[in-house]
């Protein structure tokens, strides 16, 4: 019996992340497993971004956030919650790492301290 | 690539403590290790409910029943992040209750030990939960980074289970004789299975190694229930009690505190499933989820209702992008 059924939440591989994949969206399993994954989301005070926090099984977006609120907000961690359906994300693949972010590797002087002036030039 | 600079590439990753992520590769049995481990331990957080769960009805103050409500909802929440680790891993929810279920998947033997008195709470907080710290925290740098996120998170939040224990036990250690023999009472059956949580000696735990190469782990066993006894045998005495143990000594020379040996038969006898309350916890934890099969059914049956029945579909609760949207309009 194959366990390692590859379904890697908050992480979806592009070709995975297909709405109608059984093993994504749950259906067609019995019991919790039934209950698609969502990722959650929370801004831990006005000002801030969302930041992934974790994710958890709901049926529905509500359930989804009431849950989030249980687990993730017990101490005042949040002021507002993001859910999203795992499937819904779209991930690149670590494997492609080094060509895909290639074009940035050599382009330095995209940094301030690529630039050589003088220590009495001030307020730059 | 050979299999064998994936392995190299892994290795020299983990040895920069750059953390592993869902997607990359990973040996085999890195991943295999990590899911029985973490599975384990999520089995150990929601058994763990359990022993404690036994004495919210009867807490002696509203303070003491709220706070063992709040770390019991705690445990719960423990069980939850970690179950969502191992998931990164490619094992189902399902699969992983199902282990536990039948006896695969082991938990911590510490909650196959019964909780008849009130000092228990207080003995579970200050050794258990004060043991399973210990433990914890080398797992918030643990290579894998899920397991390490979830534990930061879990860590976080044990500090005040093993605060109110101890001061459950305080508060006993300064009343009345009876109040004062159920508190040593519960510290003598508590001790010597605290100190087994530790898992095994070094010298009879083979996978110690590997798992430190990995830097699943950090320290051994040893180490931990080392730096364990030398912190209890120091805490013990603010309460008046004594740990049950009679070599318990300090040692000038080693800087540590001596301790007599730890009786393994016990502690093999109950990972096997013969402790006092092996049987009751999974039937318990059986009972519960077979239950709870009707709830989990109806609201799949609500969801999916209100995703095919127009009239049910409500607009959710406005999103602040739709709030943006109908003002462009
Ligand atoms: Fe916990
Ligand atoms: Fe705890």
């Amino acid at each position: 019996m194959n366990l390692l059924k590859k379904f890697y939440y908050g992480d979806l591989p592009e070709q995975k992340a297909s709405a109608n994949d059984p093993s994504l969206t749950g259906e067609g399993r019995e019991g919790a497993a039934a209950w698609p994954l969502w990722e959650i989301f929370i801004r831990s005070k006005q000002g801030l971004d969302h930041k992934h926090v974790g994710s958890l099984h709901a049926t529905d977006a509500q359930m989804a956030m009431e849950n989030a609120r249980d687990v993730y907000t017990r101490r005042q961690e949040g002021v507002s919650i993001w859910v999203v359906e795992s499937r819904h994300v779209h991930a690149s693949n670590p494997d492609d790492a080094e060509s895909f972010y290639d074009p940035a590797n050599d382009k330095v002087y995209r940094h301030p301290t690529f630039y050589d002036l003088p220590d009495e030039l001030k307020h730059m | 690539m050979p299999l064998q600079n994936h392995e190299e590439i892994f290795q020299k990753k983990v040895d920069r403590e750059v953390r592993i992520e869902p997607r990359d590769w990973m040996p085999d049995q890195y991943r295999k290790t990590l899911i029985r481990q973490i599975s384990q331990h999520a089995h150990s957080e929601i058994v763990g409910m359990l022993p404690e769960g036994n004495w919210i009805t009867r807490a002696p103050s509203l303070r003491r029943k709220a706070t063992l409500i709040a770390k019991v909802q705690d445990e719960a929440g423990h069980g939850l992040y970690l179950y969502s680790a191992a998931e990164t891993l490619g094992i189902t929810r399902d699969e992983m209750i199902r282990q536990l279920h039948v006896g695969k998947a082991k938990y911590s033997s510490i909650f196959n030990y019964p909780t008849p008195s009130w000092a228990d709470m207080g003995a579970i907080g200050w050794l258990v939960d004060g043991a399973a710290i210990m433990n914890q925290v080398p797992l918030c740098r643990a290579s894998y980074g899920p397991y390490s996120r979830a534990m930061i998170r879990i860590c976080k939040e044990e500090s005040f289970h093993q605060r109110q224990g101890f001061e459950i036990l305080l508060t006993l250690s300064t009343g009345s004789d009876a109040q004062r023999q159920m508190c040593q009472d519960a510290i003598d059956r508590w001790w010597w299975p605290s100190i087994m949580m530790f898992g095994p000696n070094d010298d009879s735990s083979p996978n110690t190694a590997q798992s430190m190469k990995w830097k699943i782990k950090r320290f051994t066993n040893d180490e931990l229930r080392q730096r364990f006894v030398d912190i209890c045998a120091e805490q013990v005495k603010i309460l008046g009690m004594n740990l049950p143990d009679p070599e318990l000594k300090w040692n000038q020379e080693r800087g540590h505190f001596d301790f007599g040996p730890i009786n393994w038969d016990e502690f093999w006898n109950v990972v096997n499933g013969n402790g006092p309350c092996n049987k009751e916890r999974l039937e318990a934890r059986v009972k519960a989820h077979e239950d709870g099969a009707w709830v989990r059914e109806a609201a799949v049956a609500y969801a999916n209702k209100r995703k095919t029945d127009p009239r049910q579909a409500t607009a959710p609760s406005s999103s602040h992008f739709e709030a943006g949207q109908s003002l462009l309009k």
